[in-house]
């Protein structure tokens, strides 16, 4: 549930869900959101800009000559949550090449965890991710958790370009670069698989908020040769 | 018959299609983008007589040099800018913002550059042949996305104007009162609390000083360093326009239209709405001072900067 509702500036709604970061109080924060896209579709609610689903937190932005922050807290602080209703959620799988040419940091994360390539590696493809946003960049997600065995700090020094479809870790998170952009995560491999399309004007973004992620590894015959 | 088209003799340091942005997608990361002088935008396209969400040419610092061809048009310029219009018997005439113009084909628009400001706009009568791209003609850059295949304008591309037959505009002009002081107006952060005491004095006494680090996505600012005492990181979540961010290094960022849609450094304050055109077209250099206001304050100057542009806008009609 919202914990507290304040304001972020003169135009956004900032919901704090606690400062615990786990898939339960993630969901929450997914559930306000589609509950408030809702009303906007059907019109029930007026000078929504944007929303904003983060791991703990719910960013709501307005257009000020519209609505205001008293008028809208009080619409957000009664808003009542079937938990019952959950939006119908993907499992998606992503191919990943950890060939040494993609795996940008694996030397230096297997000194820094102690443990074997392969190590990293069963470890990283064992598991199921969740994903808590998706952003920063177009169509970037955040996933979780990582194994505790495999989590490490980013960079010192981030990359000032990352290639695009890297896949990193940090701490108990991973993430898949839809873009090439600056970067300071600990890059373990690379997707041939379009995370984010602007041509596909329905659905963009592969990979969104409350969705269920599995990688699985691919050959480098099969990463130059994919075909989405 | 070719339609009527601008060729782009020289692109000028970022010149894009920008319009009032694309909302209802910043939970897929895709930032809001749109003409960063929200007041300035409106009314080029209201000098024009176009609708106030028509499509319209941003340009920073140094402007385009533009070629018309194919046709004739009525345009104008918004901004504090310096521009030519050359006639394509070679006569050079100095333009003025805030006047419409009629421009022959085989004229060329020479926008040499921005005054004291970073930004300026052009808008011609009836928009630009373009299509929107999530309800939006806005381009943004990092993201490849709207006209142009959401690239910035180069050199030899052309620009096409929808024409609808021309029709010469009467005398349309605005009397704008450049006025500036350097004070920018912010409500506390979410985060104010992570930074001493001597550093939420600091950033309201001391100036800060805007870097050459500047571009659509957000403003650097350089100062006296402002301490954290509680983590120069917290979890990454939702950010706006007007955040001012904190980095571990002390030095406040200012995010601008396109800046990413979450992030994960200490959010110090926010500048208000009425203040976001101000703080967008400033200069490398320029010291800026902050300054707190309440949330009711910010709203009541809010409908103070609505009412002075719909006060232009009305000289128009």
């Amino acid at each position: 549930m919202i914990k507290n509702i304040s304001n972020l500036g003169d135009a956004a709604i900032y919901c704090d869900f606690g400062s615990e970061v786990n898939e339960s109080v993630n969901s929450n924060v997914i559930n306000y959101h589609h509950h408030i896209s809702k009303l906007i579709e059907e019109e029930k609610i007026d000078g929504i800009k944007n929303i904003t689903p983060s791991y703990n937190k719910l960013i709501i932005s307005f257009d000020l000559s519209v609505t205001n922050f008293l008028n809208l807290k009080e619409i957000i602080k009664n808003i009542k949550i079937d938990t019952n209703t959950k939006e119908p959620k993907k499992n998606i799988k992503i191919p990943v090449c950890c060939d040494d040419e993609y795996a940008l940091d694996f030397e230096r994360l297997s000194k820094k965890l102690n443990i074997s390539k392969n190590e990293i590696l069963d470890s990283y493809f064992e598991k199921d991710y969740y994903c808590y946003m998706t952003g920063f960049i177009a169509g970037m997600p955040f996933l979780g958790d990582l194994d505790d065995k495999i989590r490490c700090n980013r960079l010192e020094t981030p990359r000032v370009k990352v290639p695009v479809g890297s896949v990193g870790i940090t701490e108990q998170f991973a993430n898949i670069y839809s873009y090439e952009s600056p970067g300071g995560w600990n890059i373990v491999g690379n997707t041939p698989k379009k995370i984010f399309d602007k041509l596909n004007l329905k659905n963009p973004a592969l990979i969104k908020p409350g969705d269920k992620v599995m990688f699985y590894q691919i050959s480098k015959k099969e990463y130059l040769n994919w075909n989405d | 018959m070719t339609k009527a088209y601008f060729e782009i003799l020289r692109p000028g340091v970022n010149t894009t299609i920008q319009d009032n942005g694309r909302d209802h997608l910043y939970h897929i990361g895709i930032t809001v983008s749109g003409a960063i002088d929200q007041r300035n935008y409106k009314l080029v396209n209201s000098i024009v007589k176009n609708n106030l969400d028509e499509a319209v040419i941003e340009f920073a610092y140094q402007g385009p040099l533009l070629r018309l061809r194919n046709g004739k048009i009525n345009f104008a310029i918004t901004g504090d800018i310096f521009f030519n219009i050359i006639k394509e018997n070679s006569k050079i005439e100095e333009g003025k913002c805030y006047q419409n113009y009629v421009l022959n084909s085989g004229d060329q628009i020479d926008i040499i550059s921005t005054k004291k400001t970073a930004y300026g706009y052009l808008a011609v009568n009836g928009g630009f042949t373009l299509e929107k791209t999530w309800k939006s003609y806005s381009i943004n850059t990092k993201a490849e996305i709207g006209p142009n295949n959401g690239k910035k304008y180069s050199i030899n591309e052309k620009i096409f104007i929808k024409e609808d037959g021309f029709k010469e505009l009467k005398e349309r002009s605005i009397n704008f009162k450049k006025s500036f002081n350097n004070v920018v107006k912010v409500i506390k952060g979410t985060n104010f609390n992570y930074f001493s005491d001597k550093a939420k004095n600091i950033f309201f006494k001391e100036l800060y000083s805007v870097t050459g680090l500047v571009d659509r996505m957000g403003m650097r600012l350089d100062g006296v360093n402002l301490e954290n005492i509680v983590n120069t990181n917290i979890k990454s979540e939702g950010l706006v326009r007007g955040v001012i961010q904190v980095p571990a290094d002390g030095k406040p960022i200012i995010l601008l239209s396109d800046h990413g849609t979450i992030g994960g450094y200490p959010k110090i304050a926010t500048v208000i709405s009425a203040d976001l055109d101000k703080v967008a077209q400033l200069i490398p250099g320029t010291k800026i001072q902050f300054e707190e206001v309440s949330l009711e304050e910010a709203e009541k100057l809010f409908k103070d900067y609505c009412n002075e542009t719909n006060k232009y806008l009305n000289e128009l009609s």
